[in-house]
């Protein structure tokens, strides 16, 4: 990227930021309603050494990776078996295919009444987010798998264990990595949407922006949809970097 | 997607393929029942013994009877209408915004330099992370319902749309100028049937993603609606009125994606007559 280009893209921002500065400084807008820049910056200063939107972002990040990891193992092992075993994809698949169309947000009220509005709730919730794409994608990464590389490891006398191991999740890898890489954007959205939903006494960075809706700060809401936005952004980057590490030895070529 | 393209300028396979149901597909079909079912009697043997009480887990049978009941009431098939106005209307706007976006970003340079970085920022915030100040900006109405679906259509089209027509080989491009196509002939004949697969992927994406984000919104802020009905059935501990939204949610989306899917391939033989 050369310096022009990244000049260049700065023009939208920078027009935006000028047309909402110029809007409050002029008052042409209600200002309690859009905030000026400044007292963004104010509430984003506060809230920081205050602590309160960070301590709510941190609660919102140990849900969010503990519903990410539980979801994803179980959908790991879930496609496995489906991808391995023609007996389970056929008694289990059309089950499975069929639950995945239901809205993930159309399961909260269920979980929110059979485990109430706690944790568990909501970690279910985030896990159930990320174990589809996982699933789904590891299943049809296994079955990628081809005839004669199976073949191969046949005549290398490999067992089970060694089947899935040296096989079928190296073969598998690129698929599991892009359901990997789905179920984190799909994991911190199921995080902000059960924190919106699933009461806002407890900490969380959703629970921090729906408080600031109901008292009416404008700038404290602001000040969260950035962080929420930079989060993914963040998780975004970080599995991509994650992807090209450990997908390195792949090569070019694929 | 290059396979795609490549077969399609091949003499056409005119064999009419029958719906025939073989050996295999019987038995498909009888091996998919058995795991629905066992839940099905799980959940009744569970509803019978009242392991879980009723207001918690309804048994199957009041699930369905109050099914019926909420289609001939017309509380059940109102909600749906005014859930896929929603769903259809943001779609609609979202969708087309950004196929607008898309194709400009995928075809001038200049655009997409000025443009991109900006889109990319704004569709890393998560469709509900833009809620809590529409609701302030706009209010609780229609407006907002609209907005966020069309948001959450309109990231994935753009973004498909966009990587599709950068994906156009080069090659193909390159054979386009061979045969002087004008700047139109090569947009209409070579570049957009070429992106058309992932273009379209990201339709589905996005009607996908509208119906996920109409739920939620519906949840959160809403009168009516499925995702209203759901809420209104958890408050009053009406868990069959919750069941039987929840089946409906799903049924509306498998349906929604089918029918995508026949459209495609209605779209691609078109293209096969096309070529």
């Amino acid at each position: 990227m050369t310096s022009n280009t990244d000049w260049r893209a700065l023009v939208l921002p920078l027009a935006a930021l000028a047309l909402w500065y110029a809007l409050t400084a002029l008052q042409l807008v209600d200002t309690k309603l859009i905030v000026p820049p400044g007292a963004v910056l104010d509430a984003a200063w506060q809230v920081a050494s205050g602590g309160q939107l960070l301590a709510g972002l941190r609660a919102s990040l140990v849900r969010d990776l503990s519903g990410f990891a539980a979801g994803s193992a179980a959908g790991i092992l879930f496609g496995l078996l489906l991808g391995v075993s023609r007996w389970a994809e056929r008694l289990v698949g059309p089950t499975f295919h069929t639950l995945k169309q239901i809205s993930l947000f159309a399961w909260l009220p269920l979980l929110s009444t059979w485990l109430g509005t706690g944790e568990a709730a909501k970690v279910l919730f985030i896990a159930l987010s990320a174990f589809y794409p996982v699933a789904l994608n590891t299943f049809e990464g296994v079955r990628g798998v081809t005839r004669a590389q199976l073949e191969v490891a046949r005549v290398l006398g490999f067992n089970r264990i060694q089947l899935a191991a040296r096989l079928i999740l190296p073969a598998a890898s690129a698929r599991i990595a892009t359901g990997l890489h789905l179920a984190l954007l799909y994991a911190w959205l199921a995080t902000i949407g059960a924190e919106y939903l699933l009461g806002s006494s407890a900490q969380g960075i959703g629970s921090v922006v729906i408080r600031g809706k109901a008292t009416f700060h404008v700038e404290l809401i602001v000040v969260g949809m950035l962080l929420i936005g930079g989060v993914g952004l963040l998780l975004n980057r970080l599995a991509a970097a994650v992807e090209d590490r450990v997908l390195h030895w792949r090569g070019p070529g694929h | 997607m290059t396979a795609r393209i490549e077969t399609s300028t091949l003499p056409a396979f005119a064999v009419p393929r029958l719906p025939s149901l073989s050996h295999a597909a019987v038995t498909r079909l009888a091996l998919s029942w058995p795991l629905p079912l066992a839940v099905l009697l799980l959940w009744h043997l569970a509803a019978t013994f009242e392991w879980l009480p009723p207001q918690i887990l309804p048994p199957p049978a009041v699930v369905a009877t109050t099914f019926v009941d909420l289609v001939r009431t017309g509380e059940l098939p109102d909600n749906l209408w005014i859930s896929l106005g929603r769903v259809l209307a943001g779609f609609a706007a979202g969708g087309a915004a950004g196929l607008v976006l898309g194709v400009a970003m995928g075809l001038s340079p200049t655009t997409r330099d000025v443009l991109y970085p900006s889109f990319r920022a704004i569709a890393q915030v998560p469709s509900l992370g833009w809620l809590p100040l529409l609701m302030l900006l706009v209010g609780l109405g229609e407006a907002l319902k609209i907005i966020l679906i069309a948001k959450a259509a309109f990231v994935p089209v753009a973004l498909n749309t966009y990587q599709g027509l950068r994906g156009v080989p080069t090659r193909y491009i390159e054979v386009a100028r061979v045969y002087r196509f004008t700047r139109w002939q090569l947009l209409v004949k070579v570049v957009f049937p070429a992106a058309f697969p992932q273009v379209w992927n990201g339709v589905r994406y996005g009607l996908t993603h509208a119906w996920l984000a109409l739920v939620a919104v519906e949840l959160l802020a809403s009168s009516e609606g499925l995702g209203f009905m759901i809420v209104y059935g958890r408050q009053l501990y009406q868990l069959d009125v919750v069941l039987a939204a929840v089946v409906v949610v799903g049924t509306v989306g498998y349906l929604l994606d089918r029918l995508l899917t026949v459209l495609e391939q209605r779209l691609l033989r078109w293209r096969h007559d096309a070529f």
